[in-house]
């Protein structure tokens, strides 16, 4: 099907694009890589008065790491782009495992990571990173307006976010792993590609002891906003070796409240959160052990 | 389509040539192609970016033309399957490669496949191995309802084997100009 008839602007620079947005409010959307707008468009699920195309605005697609480990994706990076950022790969091992599950290469050759984030789709990778790193959103808006929204503010439902109509994304930073931190990704789709029917990421620290101290889960596809669970209770003082990762994944399971769809029932949604989190768990403290060895290496 | 809705006219660069179109912004890029400069070799199965038969290089990457709109492809170079031979009609490596492998039978899907495989191609060194596993990551994105993909997956295999008998061959023979 074709999109219906919108107008189009396309700003060549942020204030152009953040004026344009305070003049139309309600009535204007961002189109970034298009990915998930130019579908909705073509299904008429969506008819948006002005599409503001930013695509020819220039500096908003730079990668950072900070000084604490966080790496801050602008606008308009493509998935392709933060996945072969070797920075961001370095810094940030869990952001780029997940970032390699986004959809196909041609798919993420267009499509923006910060896109997918203001898209608040709970199914999508970016959004449970964001939530579970502690990361942010930073929104700017005309005449000088700038927040930063934390990820436990930013996402209000599915495909709804606290982004108000004037405002525009400028970046999103995923918060960087803390020390002796480790992580891992898992997820399982019909076919390679697809969204996920379920998809766990993982972080587990260990303390001094190589013992268990905190363990935190967030999940794709189970509920209407990316949810972060503390999973610490059923496995915190254990040793990392012998922890019961099974009882951590039965108390992931008790704790999702995931719906049925076409893909999968409920009941299968909420038996693979705790397949695929007493899977993820121990990859992920094997991966602290070996982040810690390896800091300690480097002093 | 209502004649009242604002008209833009973009340069669009495909396969080497600039022609200036003039479209609706709603003009999905797939269209403009087909039905504007009328190349018809980039099909369209879906509109919403899962089947991959529309799938065109931009500025040698692949991506979906039916998720980009034309107005946007301005400044941009386009290569559609129509793109992929060489002036004097030698098939891409990949084409050649279909045809060796039946990598296709109705081949609505292989326009799709031809454009993605020829940009996958170009991150391996001529010589190199691709891997099963590689080939199939790099077919992933597109759907046959035909041929259950072992020949295409083959095809892709063969493909390379294809750059790297060519390249063989130009290093022999340094007058015949460069490989694509
Ligand atoms: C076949 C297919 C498979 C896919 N599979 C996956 C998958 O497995 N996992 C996954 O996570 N995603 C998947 N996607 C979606 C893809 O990741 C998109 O890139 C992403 O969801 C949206 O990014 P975009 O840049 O394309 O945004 P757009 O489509 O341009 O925009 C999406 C929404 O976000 C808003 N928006 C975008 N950027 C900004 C900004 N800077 N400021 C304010 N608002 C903004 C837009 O107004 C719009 O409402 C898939 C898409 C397709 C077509
Ligand atoms: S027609 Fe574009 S992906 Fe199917
Ligand atoms: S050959 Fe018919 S769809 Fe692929």
């Amino acid at each position: 099907m074709k999109p219906p008839p919108f107008g189009y602007a396309a700003p060549s620079s942020l204030e152009e694009a953040l004026a344009v947005l305070a003049e139309l409010g309600h009535d204007a959307k961002v189109l970034a890589g298009g990915q998930s707008l130019i579908p909705l468009l073509s299904m008429r699920l969506t008819a948006p008065h002005t599409l503001v195309d930013i695509n020819r605005i220039p500096g908003l697609a730079d990668i950072s790491v900070t000084a604490d480990g966080s790496v801050v994706v602008g606008a308009l990076v493509r998935h392709a782009e933060l996945l072969a950022d070797e920075s961001a790969r370095s810094a940030h091992p869990l952001l780029r495992r997940a970032t390699g599950q986004v959809a196909h290469p041609a798919i993420r050759n267009r499509g923006t990571t910060c896109g997918s984030v203001a898209h608040a789709d709970p199914s999508g990778e970016m959004t449970a990173i964001l939530a579970i790193t502690g990361g942010s959103v930073q929104v700017a808006s005309a005449g000088g307006g700038h927040r930063d929204v934390s990820a436990a503010d930013f996402f209000l439902g599915p495909l709804e976010s606290s982004l108000r109509p004037d405002e525009l994304a400028l970046s999103v930073r995923f918060g960087a792993p803390g020390e002796r931190t480790g992580s891992a990704f898992l997820e399982l789709s019909r076919r390679r590609g697809d969204y996920a029917m379920c998809g766990a990421a993982v972080l587990v620290t260990l303390d001094e002891d190589a013992a268990v101290s905190d363990v935190r889960a967030a999940y794709l596809s189970v509920g209407p906003v990316p949810e972060v669970h503390d999973l610490s209770a059923a496995v915190a003082g254990q040793p990392y070796a012998s922890a019961d990762w099974v009882a951590a994944g039965a108390l992931a399971a008790s704790l999702v409240e995931p719906e049925g769809d076409l893909h999968a029932s409920a009941d299968y949604r909420r038996r693979l959160v705790a397949v695929l989190t007493e899977r993820a768990l121990p990859r992920a403290a094997a991966d602290a052990v070996a982040r810690t060895q390896r800091a300690a290496s480097c002093h | 389509m209502s004649l009242t809705e604002e008209q833009f006219t973009v340069s669009l660069s495909v396969n080497g040539t600039t022609r200036p179109v003039t479209v609706p912004a709603r003009r999905l890029l797939s269209d403009a192609i087909r039905h504007d400069l009328e190349l018809t070799g980039t099909h369209v199965g879906c509109e919403h970016g899962v089947c991959g038969a529309c799938t065109v290089l931009l500025d040698g990457a692949p991506v979906r033309s039916c998720l980009m709109f034309a107005v946007q492809a301005e400044g941009h170079e386009i290569t559609t399957v129509e793109g992929l031979a060489d002036a004097d009609g030698r098939l891409h490596p990949v084409q050649e490669a279909f045809r060796d492998c039946h990598g296709l039978q109705c081949g609505f899907c292989t326009p799709g496949f031809l454009t993605t495989i020829a940009a996958a191609l170009e991150e391996y060194e001529p010589g190199a191995r691709i891997s099963e596993e590689e080939a199939r990551e790099i077919v992933g994105g597109n759907l046959c309802r035909c041929t259950g993909y072992q020949n295409i997956v083959k095809a892709v295999g063969r493909a390379q084997e294809i750059r790297t008998e060519r390249a063989a061959h130009t290093t022999d023979d340094a007058a015949t100009p460069a490989d694509r």
